[in-house]
């Protein structure tokens, strides 16, 4: 009964949106759409200078935003602003768990004896995962990935060391610390941005030429920053669920 | 048009585990078939050309989610059943 039901209902929804979506004015119709009009389209066709010459990479200099790809001039240059926001929730699924978890000191006794395989492995695995989580974080204005997947790269790595061994607590006080300071020279950047060109969180680095370590300006800081912040964060989530109460 | 054979498997496989993970009695093996959701939908990801959401994926969805269920699995037991 209560599958048919929940069948009607989901049948009910899905016709109430197909009738909603098919006489919508805030919709073009499919083919209809001004694509050249959005703003989306225009980043999309931007080639990191503002009259479209094209680049060639360790040459171009004095672009407009220096990453090398698309969604990372995005996310972490044009709608840098977004990204604050993103992090701040982050920052409060971690304070809420650390409020509803937070008390208990004890680790979690784990139902398995780790053998030394497991121990050895996860040490030696510990360092590569470590290193290419800060090698992606760093490198997120040349390649794919970023702050985010960084900082998960990190946060994984200590779940690994919490796998391993059943006594294993790292030092929480210090992610606490690095996290909260990390949010604080996010704010400082936006400010000195806002001092120096006059917008929040506007670039007002050297961009350097395109393809370089050192180019793109903020965004390489901004990312370093961020997977800072989304690692230990992680990490200490990863902690909280493992120290509960009463298990 | 081999590109576009391997995104039919692949998508065929992509609805096939998410029923089997939906549908399994025993929670682990549940875990384990949306583990392996994952890393079929990074692939499927990369096919669609999304690096940073395949990476993403990668690490949040088959590495950390993974464990922790894994992790909470091992920490849980059945009502009444002692230690």
């Amino acid at each position: 009964m209560k599958k048919v039901l929940a069948l009607v209902f989901v049948l009910v929804l899905g016709a109430l949106i197909m009738n909603h979506l098919n006489d919508n004015n805030l919709f073009a119709g499919f083919g209809d759409a001004m694509l050249e009009n959005r703003v989306s389209q225009s980043y999309i066709d931007r080639d990191a200078t503002e009259n479209n010459d094209g680049v060639v990479f360790d040459e171009s200099l004095d672009l407009e935003s220096g990453a090398a790809n698309t969604v990372t001039a995005i996310v972490a240059d044009y709608r840098s602003f977004d990204t604050l926001g993103e992090v701040t929730v982050l920052f409060i699924s971690s304070f809420g768990v650390a409020l509803l978890l937070g008390q208990s000191k004890k680790r979690i006794a784990l139902e398995f004896k780790p053998n030394f395989m497991l121990k050895i492995g996860s040490r030696a695995l510990f360092a590569v995962i470590l290193m290419t989580g800060v090698f992606v974080s760093i490198h997120g204005h040349l390649t794919p990935g970023g702050g985010f997947p960084g900082g998960a790269m990190i946060a994984s790595s200590m779940l690994l060391l919490y796998l391993a061994d059943d006594e294993f607590r790292a030092k929480m006080r210090g992610f606490k610390i690095l996290e909260s300071v990390m949010g604080v020279f996010y704010i400082i950047l936006g400010l000195a941005g806002l001092m120096i060109t006059g917008f929040f969180l506007e670039n007002f680095l050297d961009n350097g030429a395109l393809g370089t370590l050192f180019s793109a300006g903020m965004i390489p800081i901004v990312y370093i920053i961020i997977g800072l912040k989304v690692g230990s964060e992680i990490s200490s989530v990863i902690d909280h669920f493992l120290s509960e109460e009463g298990a | 048009m081999l590109i576009n054979v391997l995104e039919i498997i692949v998508s065929i496989l992509l609805l096939l585990l998410a029923f089997l993970a939906l549908s399994s009695k025993s929670l682990i093996k549940s875990v384990m078939f949306l583990s392996s959701l994952s890393m079929l939908s990074v692939v499927a990801f990369v096919l669609m050309k999304a690096p940073d959401v395949a990476l993403t994926e990668a690490v949040i969805g088959s590495g950390l989610v993974t464990s922790l269920f894994v992790f909470t699995l091992l920490a849980t037991r059945k009502v009444g059943q002692k230690q």
